[in-house]
């Protein structure tokens, strides 16, 4: 068991130190959480306690009260997996199985065969009731994070508070008027280090939501006067097509999750000419490596060798990461070490030196960055191949000034039906159908090309990069 | 990852910009399963019933039907607020 000693500080603790001084809250579209009153009271029924040293599964709809778990359970629970909003059902199992999880606390009403070996289920409705008090142990929590695999279950990456919270700067004199604000869920990787800097900095949290429109987003952090706001480029560039996007004068704009070509950063200096613009390198995996703060696409080569805390290097292509930022390791050991024998994590993206500044050119393994969501060309091919008209797909990349990249297939039938023949068109149609039913949108191929063939290489597997 | 190639600029001018991104517009939101308000050139994009997917989906096809993205020709253009903002986009273009 990992117990932790009296040196390292849980996040209850790290919050409790703020609160004097600075009053945080959170708040969302339908609720506003004074950090103050969720310390003195408990959002888990009073039922944290029960907890101590589980492995608990936070699958949580809504974004404030998994906020408000992961403050109450941090320190107290052995394991915490946060399960991301649109997380498919039918992952649950797996994940629980995965997890060992004994508890499960959501603001829903989950039930079925898979996770009949979970002992406690906690209902959580957002309302504050007293707190118990109860154990005292405590331990240095498991934070897991879910990340998409190549077959649609989610891999789950083991972290701790430390790892998190550790490119985040808290010796600084804490500072009241910060507010942050994000368009990613806390759930994930980039959201979840807005809400830890937030939560570590006595500084007060906007949350997004998924069900709003970005206009309604854009109007409440505006209200609330944020100061510092991140997301993805695609984030951004849909917050551009907003007139609403006139509304908030953030000091900071922080882009992480994909890469930040040219043309986003000009414009976000354009329209926010009197912020601080920032672009992050971070995974889930990886951790977070550096940011560039010269509003130019890309980072200097100099950034590898002179980051502090991070060690970096470039290998066969790709960038290479080791610090005590990365994750420990995968919870299932059928995903493979997480980091090589030097502890080097390969991030698989693929770096491009030209006049001293290196540019990612993609991943290695092909994975596709929706506006921030992964893609694994694998996952999309197995649906196309059920086709019965199908011999094989290639699913690639296809740049796209919106959502950065989508998803394309190269498809080779198993008879030809002649060019554009009325015959393609329906089975182009087919093939559209079956995906659009068994994946997420964004993994939807949205042009489907039949092709004479495709390139397979020596080792019988397809030929992914050009 | 292939290094991006621009796309081919074999532009179809005779074809009406205006009426392929109406015609686009319909097909991706019926696709998406999006309620598409009526396409008048006041409309706020996003009050259009698209989202951003629905609208990287858009600038792909009208990429394959006109032969253009405007979006990717310069690193400075505007992004459009309004419907009319990006027929515009389309129409500065071709022209």
């Amino acid at each position: 068991m990992n117990m932790l000693q009296n040196s390292s500080a849980s996040l209850w603790e790290a919050v409790s130190n703020t609160v004097d001084a600075c009053d945080p809250f959170l708040s969302s579209a339908e609720m506003r959480l004074s950090l103050r009153d969720l310390l003195s009271g408990s959002m888990l029924g009073g039922r944290c306690q029960e907890l101590s040293g589980s492995s608990v599964v936070i699958a949580m709809t809504d974004q404030l009260i998994a906020a408000a778990a992961l403050i109450e359970l941090d320190g107290v629970a052995r394991r915490m997996v946060l399960c991301p909003p649109d997380l498919p059902a039918e992952y649950l199992p797996s994940i629980v199985r995965s997890a060992e999880a004994d508890a499960i606390v959501s603001d829903r009403i989950i039930q079925g065969p898979g996770t009949a070996r979970v002992r406690s289920f906690i209902h959580c409705d957002g309302k504050i009731t007293p707190k118990s008090y109860g154990s005292t142990d405590r331990y240095e929590t498991e934070w897991v994070l879910l990340t998409s695999g190549t077959t649609g279950v989610p891999k789950l990456v083991v972290h701790t508070l430390a790892s998190l919270t550790g490119a985040i700067d808290t010796g600084k004199p804490r500072n009241s008027h910060v507010i942050w604000s994000t368009f990613y869920d806390i759930r994930r990787y980039g959201g979840l280090q807005i809400f830890l800097r937030a939560m570590m900095t006595g500084s007060s949290l906007i949350l997004s939501s998924a069900h709003k429109p970005t206009a309604d987003f854009l109007a409440r952090v505006g209200a609330h006067g944020v100061t510092h706001i991140s997301g993805t480029p695609s984030h951004w560039r849909g917050a551009l097509m907003s007139s609403s996007a006139h509304l908030i004068a953030p000091e900071y704009i922080r882009l992480s999750g994909e890469i930040a070509d040219q043309s986003i950063l000009n414009h976000l200096a354009q329209i926010y000419p009197q912020a601080r613009i920032g672009h992050a390198f971070a995974t889930t995996e990886a951790g977070v490596a550096f940011d560039v703060n010269d509003g130019i696409t890309g980072f200097p080569s100099s950034v590898l060798r002179r980051t502090p805390e991070v060690e970096m290097k470039v290998e066969n292509g790709s960038l290479r990461i080791r610090s005590a930022r990365t994750a420990s390791r995968y919870l299932d050991a059928e995903h493979g070490p997480l980091k090589d024998a030097e502890g080097f994590v390969d991030t698989t993206d693929m770096l491009d030196l030209r006049n001293d500044r290196y540019h990612f050119v993609g991943r290695r393994d092909g994975v596709i960055n929706v506006g921030g969501l992964k893609v694994h060309p694998e996952e999309v091919e197995e649906v196309i191949n059920r086709h019965p008209e199908v011999r094989m797909s290639l699913v690639r990349t296809k740049k796209n000034p919106i959502t950065g990249a989508l998803v394309v297939a190269d498809v080779v039938l198993r008879a030809a039906s002649g060019p554009e023949g009325d015959g393609d068109r329906q089975i182009q149609q087919e093939i559209l159908m079956l995906c659009r039913e068994e994946l997420a949108s964004h993994k939807v191929p949205a042009t489907i090309n039949f092709v004479a063939t495709l390139a397979v290489g020596d080792s019988g597997k397809l030929i992914r990069r050009a | 990852m292939p290094a991006y190639k621009a796309p081919q600029k074999e532009k179809k001018l005779t074809m009406n910009a205006r009426s392929e991104i109406v015609n686009q517009f319909k097909q991706v939101a019926q696709e998406q399963d999006k309620r598409l308000a009526p396409l008048t050139d006041g409309l706020e994009l996003l009050n259009s019933g698209l989202d951003s997917l629905s609208f990287a989906i858009l600038v792909t096809r009208l990429e394959d039907s006109l032969g253009i993205d405007p979006f990717t020709e310069s690193e400075d253009a505007q992004f459009p607020v309004t419907f009319g903002d990006f027929v515009n986009l389309y129409e500065h273009v071709t022209k």
